[in-house]
């Protein structure tokens, strides 16, 4: 727990984690994520996707969720893992970034849970890069371990590494 | 009062109001160059306006503290309380006079000589200097100041309107009741007069304009939904309300839409200035006459078509009109004319913009065109006068024999056109030599909303814009309309065209088949540009009045689609650039003929191996082609000219005779009098091939299959949307002289061989005959891997010339595997591609490229040829 101290730019997670925070909770391939409650706009349950063709891969397809386009995305897409085997009737979360809805699309909803702030990690080292840069941080819960998304870090890699394709 | 007058009031009040504050602010902040900048150019806009309203006490004074604010914002000057307070009597000093001028519509009697002196003190000497030149930037359309485009004006009624469709009775009270407050904001001491003209328009926010808009379509989503619901219900209590609903929603749209729009007058309000200012700097007269000032279309197009619009007419003035002097010779009268013209058409609206002056210069646009390097006289000569006018259009193009201060910088038409195209529109010209020209643009009124033509292909639909749809075409096989196919690719007899054809399926990977002519199917014939094309779908819906939504920044790349929107039952459809489809058109017929092959090689060349054809008609109704690096003159001849003798045709031609074969056996020669000969050269002998009809010259990949059946034809190649064949030249050449390849060989000064290695077909076979003709002899594979072959059973070459992009082994690897091998490691390598950047460049010298020509460029690979042999010569 005193690694965190040790490094000053860490301070803004310092900070974070010393405010207990609520999220979102999901499971992907059988790990639980955890979105920032303030982050999601939404959560669904299956909705219809309309395709697009020729988008990249993570792209599912469009939904309109109350008259706004929003782009679907598999979320085990984003993560490298193996796509959605049914996306057509996944859940998902929507979040918004940069003025754009986005349906991330999960295997599973869990509740909204509030973790004690000393549960807290920052991600292991060893984390695989493409989780890296979009884990903000694990909680050490009892049951599983609770894995935090930066979703602005998440959907940049994804609509950049799609752009620049 | 006038319009104009009462306009700028409002504007000047609100204006003023605002500086208030903004000055308080700067007093505390001395150095923030935002609020000056601010500050200054609501003085400068105000100065303007009364410039070209010729309200000069106003014009003064605004000046003086223009001066003084340019010294305060170039650092010139400190911000004092002083200054600040100078300023700011200056404000209070102009309000007074807007107060009269709005009640009186003239400005009061009088001067402000004191409070000018005092600013005048203030200001340096180099300052006001500095302002003169500002003056001139008048002219030059900066971008207009920020409020331009975030607010929009409305005039009271509109928004009451909205108001009393939305809101119950009592609501409309307090709006009604609220509005005169809105303009209040009365400054405690020195009150001067407030300005009542805000009263009757208040400034809305655009963004609140577009909140609102899509929240109205959302609605007429949700009404759309609920009518479809109930249309199956036979009478229910919700009927007669669903039709008020109904009615309300559909007013409510039509009044949201009104108030996005604009008079095209308010692009045009500063013209008048801008002319005057021109003429005088031009020693021209000039009158600006505008027609439809009054007519509305969407602030958003109004904003594109605004810089466009003062450039051409900034052009008319400059190099359309003639000085008076020029024009009185011509017996016109001495003062030109400009006119403006706007009117609706339909679901469009039509811009004119002509003169009176002297025309463009055909002349001078060919030379100009000429010296640029845009084409090479034998193009030029066989282009028609509109072909020619379009190059006008062309970057980096000026008529402008000089440079003035006005235009002729070579940027501009091709701007245009690119802005006016970015929003859907169109731009066409005429001209007549001597009488003037005249250019007409044809944009959609909204961006917002536009019908499309909704259409499904591989189970999925897809919007197409009603505006580049020309006709919906039903092909079979047993109607007048079939579709057929020149190797394997798809094309639809369309009257007396040949209409290339899209598959949407295929070409979205949604669907793989194949397009037959036996079965049914449904064309949507569109239209980009000159250009039109055939897209293939599976079933043709109905028109529909779509809200055009941006595409997500994840799909921009996907040139296809331009945006997506949300269908009447809820449904995300994509919405179809045509642009990006007929850019597709090329590129898909490649990877249907080649889907066995590497399917991103055919891709890379389209974009890289440009070739200019030379088309023609032969006489047989077929349209063929010839690369244009190959003929030298393109000719016209008396056909009385075209003697027999020897059983051949001949022709004398620059001092000797050149034999002559028409392309087409059975051409009647004498059916016309005169005839267009291709000619041939090399070196003292011509030739010539006898058609019956030069078409055009054009550039485009060229993608050819070869086929062995005919003689004298290469192969079949798509252009301008036409099947074409491409003629063998060195067939026709052989036969009119027989040693045509063979003589030339010896007159050339060594025989060195020469390997040649490209997978197309067509570059072998149009390198072969050129190198052959040079000199050299000449072997040809197909691939790396044939001419490893050949290395292997011994052969020897003085020589190798390589393509680069080959499916296989490519040139790099290949250069690198002879450049380590015993037996060809000495003989210098020369790379052959279409795409020349430093990189590649790197990248092939260290695979041991000794030298990278161009594709295209025959000059340059004969250059380098005879340089590279020359240099290992010598070293040998």
């Amino acid at each position: 727990m005193n690694q965190g101290l040790a490094n000053s730019y860490e301070s803004a997670n310092e900070s974070a984690r010393n405010i207990q925070q609520s999220f979102v909770t999901a499971s992907i391939a059988g790990q639980r994520i955890g979105i920032l409650i303030a982050e999601v706009q939404d959560v669904l349950n299956k909705q219809k996707i309309h395709k697009i063709p020729l988008s990249p891969p993570a792209v599912v397809g469009a939904l309109n969720l109350r008259g706004r386009i929003v782009t679907a995305l598999d979320l085990r897409l984003c993560l490298n893992l193996a796509p959605c085997a049914a996306p057509e009737s996944a859940m998902s979360i929507v979040v918004e970034y940069e003025n754009e809805l986005y349906s991330l699309l999960v295997d599973e909803i869990g509740d909204v849970e509030t973790p004690p702030s000393h549960l807290y990690e920052r991600p292991p080292a060893t984390l695989g890069p493409a989780w890296r840069t979009v884990c903000s941080g694990v909680y050490r819960m009892d049951e599983a371990l609770l894995l935090t998304l930066d979703i602005a870090n998440l959907l940049e890699v994804t609509v950049d590494g799609a752009v620049s394709q | 009062m006038d319009d104009l007058v009462s306009e700028f009031i409002t504007e000047a009040a609100e204006g003023l109001g605002a500086l208030d504050v903004e000055l308080v602010t700067l007093e505390q902040n001395p150095n923030n160059p935002a609020i000056l900048g601010g500050i200054f150019r609501i003085i400068h806009t105000i100065k303007g306006t009364c410039g070209f309203l010729g309200l000069p006490r106003l014009e003064l004074l605004s000046h003086a503290a223009e001066n003084v604010l340019c010294d305060l914002r170039d650092g010139d000057l400190q911000v004092t309380p002083e200054a600040v307070t100078l300023i700011l009597n200056t404000l209070d000093q102009l309000k007074t006079i807007i107060s009269v001028l709005e009640e009186t519509g003239l400005e009061p009697e009088g001067d402000d000589a004191g409070l000018i002196a005092e600013l005048n003190a203030m200001a340096t000497p180099v300052a006001q200097a500095d302002t003169e030149l500002d003056d001139d930037g008048m002219i030059d359309l900066g971008p207009p100041a920020a409020d331009d485009h975030s607010m929009i004006d409305l005039g009271l009624p509109a928004v009451d309107d909205i108001l009393l469709e939305t809101m119950p009775p009592m609501a409309v009270a307090e709006a009604e009741a609220d509005t005169p407050e809105i303009p209040a904001d009365t400054t405690p001491d020195a009150p001067p007069r407030e300005i009542a003209a805000a009263a009757q328009n208040i400034r809305v926010s655009v963004n609140l304009l577009e909140n609102l808009m899509t929240m109205v379509s959302e609605l007429v989503l949700t009404r759309n939904q609920l009518m479809q619901t109930m249309r199956n219900e036979q009478s229910s209590a919700f009927t007669g309300p669903l039709q008020r609903l109904n009615h309300i929603t559909s007013e409510l749209q039509e009044g949201v839409m009104k108030t996005r729009m604009q008079p095209i007058g308010k692009a045009w309000n500063k013209l008048p200035r801008i002319v005057r200012d021109l003429s005088q700097e031009l020693d021209k007269q000039v009158n600006l006459e505008m027609f439809g000032a009054e007519t509305e279309l969407d602030r958003q197009v109004l904003e594109m078509i605004k810089d466009p619009l003062t450039h051409m007419v900034r052009n008319s003035c400059d190099h359309g009109l003639e000085s008076g002097a020029e024009r009185l010779a011509a017996g016109k009268p001495e003062s030109g004319r400009i006119t403006l013209q706007a009117a609706h058409e339909g679901g469009h609206i039509v811009i004119t913009i002509s003169d009176d002056g002297k025309g463009l210069d055909l002349e001078r646009i060919k030379s100009n065109v000429l010296e640029k390097g845009l084409a090479s006289s034998t193009e030029i000569d066989a282009l028609t006068d509109q072909e020619i006018l379009q190059y006008i259009f062309k970057p980096g193009f000026s008529t402008a024999s000089a440079v003035t201060n006005v235009s002729g910088r070579g940027v501009g038409m091709d701007v245009v056109r690119t802005n006016i195209e970015r929003i859907g529109g169109a731009i066409s010209l005429q001209s007549t030599a001597g009488l003037g020209m005249s250019f007409s643009i044809k944009i959609p009124l909204t961006l917002a909303i536009v019908a499309a033509l909704i259409v499904e292909a591989g189970g999925q639909r897809f919007a197409i814009p009603q505006i580049s749809v020309l006709e919906l075409v039903r092909a079979s096989a047993s109607s007048d309309h079939r579709i057929e196919h020149i190797d394997h690719t798809p094309v639809l007899r369309l009257r007396d065209r040949l209409l290339p054809l899209l598959h949407l399926g295929n070409m979205l990977e949604l669907s793989d088949e194949t397009v037959s002519g036996d079965a049914d199917s449904f064309i949507v014939v569109a239209q980009v540009g000159n250009y039109s094309f055939g897209i293939v779908v599976d079933e043709v819906f109905d028109t529909e009045e779509i809200v055009v939504k941006p595409v997500a920044p994840l799909l921009r790349k996907l040139a296809v689609f331009s945006g997506n929107t949300i269908l009447g039952d809820g449904s995300v459809v994509m919405i179809l650039d045509p642009n990006g489809l007929a850019e597709n058109v090329g590129a898909a017929r490649v990877s249907q003929q080649n889907s066995a092959v590497d399917r991103r090689a055919p891709e890379a060349k389209s974009s890289s191996d440009m070739v200019s054809l030379l088309v023609f008609n032969a006489g047989d109704g077929v349209r063929k082609a010839a690369p244009l690096s190959l003929i030298a003159r393109l000719e016209e001849m008396a056909t009385s000219d075209i003697e027999i003798a020897d059983g051949r045709l001949l022709a004398q031609y620059r001092d000797s005779l050149m034999p002559l074969t028409p392309v087409y056996p059975e051409l009647d020669l004498h059916a016309r009098s005169r005839r267009p000969i291709i000619v041939f050269n090399d070196g003292p002998r011509w030739a010539g091939l006898i058609v019956d009809e030069i078409i055009d010259i054009v550039e485009q990949p060229l993608i050819a299959e070869i086929k062995g059946e005919m003689p004298g034809v290469m192969g079949a190649i798509i252009v301008d949307g036409q099947s074409t064949e491409l003629i063998d030249t060195a067939y026709y050449l052989t036969r009119l002289h027989s040693d045509w390849f063979a003589t030339s060989a010896n007159t050339a000064p060594s025989n060195n061989a020469i390997l040649v290695i490209d997978d197309s077909p067509f570059f072998r076979h149009l390198l072969s005959p050129l190198l052959q003709q040079a000199g050299y002899a000449v072997t040809s594979v197909e691939s790396a891997e044939r001419a490893l072959d050949l290395k292997a059973s011994g052969a020897a070459f003085d020589l190798i010339v390589s393509d680069i992009e080959m499916p296989g082994m490519d040139g790099f690897t290949f250069a690198e595997t002879v450049k380590s091998s015993p037996e060809w490691g000495h003989i210098p390598l020369i790379a052959l591609s279409g795409k020349q950047n430093v990189s590649r460049l790197e990248q092939g010298r260290i695979s041991g490229f000794t030298d990278y020509v161009g594709k295209t460029d025959r000059e340059g690979l004969l250059a380098t040829l005879s340089s590279t042999l020359e240099s290992a010569g010598g070293r040998a």
